[in-house]
């Protein structure tokens, strides 16, 4: 078993899935998401890694090789995580020059 | 081009044709913005027919298949594999349902959008977004393969955020957006995981051919509770329903019907996990109770919040989460009983009455937030308390609200009726508190909705409103949604035997669903 990996998998989501509960800057939970999104991308890549093994491409020592697809689906959740990432940043933009602050001043109106 | 071949890449067309035309609009809006607000008609048209094409051949026939890059779309497993490993939509009977409460409210609120968002800047976007949002509902909704299901999530969510804060010069708009934005990103990452520890296990990202396999270990568990919370908190039911209130009200009001529209594609995406993929293998009565839960807090909670509102679209948010509860209930008794001796005789009742509810909320609750909207672009305010005597000048929006009103509390004509009396009946069997809590939920709901119709439409004129109608594309907007308040209202039998039972049918009948693409169920 690769303990570390999954180690770190468990300690990113825990810390982002803290920061967006806890944080009440909004810039802090957004730094708490893409934490999280780290983690979850890391744990794709592990369940697919084989210690030792090679990229999957075919040349003469094919024997060893790590899972392609969990690669594709992280660069997929990469690129998307991207949109995310500059959607949210040009809300805080807006936020911040609404307001003033990035912080919620009257409390969430849950 | 003959009607076969059509059918045949209809679903690939659907999602492709306005794919490809949401990023077509800013170039022709940079032309001529007449020939933009065309274009995006005849797409929305030009889906609505192809997808009543479809609907109608999945209800009449069977399932749809379509392999992705396929030489022949129905060969779902290569020859070299013994697994599907293309992406497969697949259009069964619940998808080809969910297709048409998309595209209906999409055509509807294009034709709204129109004169709504007339004196706004951005429009070549604004049309951009509308179109992925419908993109990303019928792509939730045909999808056969899990990651692909994660990525039209996050197109949806990603064009809804962005629309929530189109008028971004409300400041609690920009609020509205950035909250909504976290919690489906934290959805589609929850999402995300489950899908990773699925994989992990079995190697598998094709949901029929997961189906066949899955065994309900513990980490299944934890991916089947990951999955449910995500989508019960994209669906709004009540202990994740925060972000309802905030986005709804303050998003355009055609993006706010869409929004309806794109939350019950993440309850379908809910049920399709809970009934096709895990199906049997669950513990189906703790699960069952469970959404039955849910859907009852969503109930209560969700009318009881909206009696003391006194803004007239956050009002109706949270009405839009008391009804997302019944639809909880409804599909909830249906699970509860999936695979026990009552199932055929009051289960399956429970369960069209629950996707019946689906269309009709999307219809009338469509309506109501178009009239809120209608009401906003004349007042310019959504304060109940400044608003009055509207029946004297906008008489057609009157009509509508009246129309949407009494659909939602289920007074006998129109649609909400048929659906929620097929849920009362089926839910006393189980339990008769729950059919209690439900109808006591209806009448706060018509109670509270009376308060709106009498500070909004009745008493003296306002004196520094304009006055008059709201322009024709508005109403024509509301009207294609009235028309199916109105037809669902007077044939319910017909709707729900060659529409809702077949739907209700593909979820219940999981063998159908793995059989079709995997082979062999």
């Amino acid at each position: 078993m690769m303990w570390p990996e999954y180690i770190t998998v468990a300690a990113l989501i825990s810390i982002g899935l803290y920061g967006v509960m806890a944080k009440k800057n909004l810039m802090k939970i957004f730094i708490a998401l893409s934490l999280m999104e780290t983690g979850v991308n890391l744990l794709l890549i592990t369940i697919g890694y084989i210690p030792g093994g090679t990229a999957p491409i075919e040349n003469g020592n094919f024997a060893k090789y790590v899972d392609p697809l969990p690669q594709a689906l992280v660069l997929t959740a990469i690129v998307i995580g991207l949109s995310v990432t500059a959607l949210a940043l040009t809300l805080l933009i807006w936020y911040h020059s609404k307001t003033g602050t990035l912080e919620y001043r009257r409390g969430m109106r849950w | 081009m003959n009607v076969d071949w059509l059918l045949t890449h209809s679903p690939a067309l659907l999602i492709a044709i306005p794919l490809l035309a949401a990023f077509l609009t800013p170039v022709i809006d940079r032309i001529n913005k007449k020939a933009r607000d065309a274009f995006v008609i005849i797409v929305l048209i030009i889906a609505e027919i192809i997808m009543i094409a479809l609907a109608w051949d999945v209800f009449t026939g069977s399932a749809h298949i379509y392999t992705m890059g396929a030489s022949n779309p129905t060969a779902t497993i290569p020859s070299q594999a013994a697994v599907p490993i293309r992406i497969v939509l697949e259009v069964d009977g619940m998808g080809a349902f969910m297709g048409l409460i998309s595209t209906t409210v999409s055509l509807a609120a294009g034709f709204y959008s129109l004169a709504f968002v007339k004196k706004e800047t951005g429009q070549g976007r604004y049309y951009t977004l509308l179109l992925l949002m419908l993109v990303g509902m019928l792509g939730m909704e045909f999808t056969g393969d899990i990651f692909n299901l994660f990525v039209f999530l996050e197109v949806l969510s990603m064009a809804s955020a962005a629309l929530i804060a189109y008028r971004f010069y409300y400041g609690d708009a920009v609020e509205g957006a950035f909250k909504y934005c976290v919690v489906s990103s934290l959805g589609a990452l929850m999402v995300l995981f489950a899908i990773g520890l699925l994989y992990g296990q079995y190697d598998l990202l094709n949901m029929a051919a997961l189906a066949k396999v899955i065994e309900y270990t513990t980490l299944d568990k934890i991916a089947l509770v990951l999955l449910i919370a995500a989508f019960a908190m994209k669906c709004g039911a009540v202990p994740m329903h925060m972000w309802t209130p905030d986005s709804y009200t303050v998003a355009p009001a055609p993006i706010t019907a869409m929004l309806v529209a794109a939350s019950q594609a993440s309850l379908y995406a809910l049920f399709r996990i809970c009934f096709s993929l895990y199906g049997l293998t669950l513990d189906v009565t703790t699960v069952g109770i469970i959404i039955i839960a849910l859907g009852l807090l969503s109930m209560f909670v969700g009318v009881t919040m909206a009696l003391p509102q006194k803004d007239i679209k956050r009002l109706m948010s949270y009405h839009a989460v008391s009804q997302t509860g019944y639809m909880l209930l409804g599909v909830g008794v249906g699970l509860y009983l999936l695979g026990k001796s009552d199932f055929d005789t009051y289960g399956m009742a429970a369960m069209e009455g629950g996707i019946f509810h689906i269309i009709n909320h999307a219809l009338y609750k469509g309506l109501l937030f178009l009239t809120a909207g209608a009401i906003f672009y004349k007042v310019k305010t959504r304060n109940l308390n400044e608003m009055g005597g509207l029946a004297h000048s906008m008489k057609f929006t009157t009509i509508f609200f009246m129309i949407g009103a009494l659909a939602i509390a289920g007074i006998p004509p129109f649609n909400g009726f048929a659906s929620k009396l097929l849920i009362y009946e089926s839910a006393y069997h189980v339990s008769p508190i729950l059919s209690i809590i439900a109808m006591l939920v209806s009448i706060i709901t018509l109670a509270s909705f009376v308060k709106v119709f009498h500070s909004a439409f009745m008493g003296p004129p306002m004196e520094n409103a304009e006055a008059g109608e709201v322009p024709k594309s508005m109403i024509i907007g509301m009207a294609i949604l009235t028309v199916g308040i109105i037809l669902f209202g007077l044939f319910p039998g017909w709707v729900v035997s060659n529409i809702v039972h077949p739907a209700a049918q593909a979820l219940a009948a999981q063998a159908g669903y793995i059989g079709s693409v995997a082979g062999g169920a």
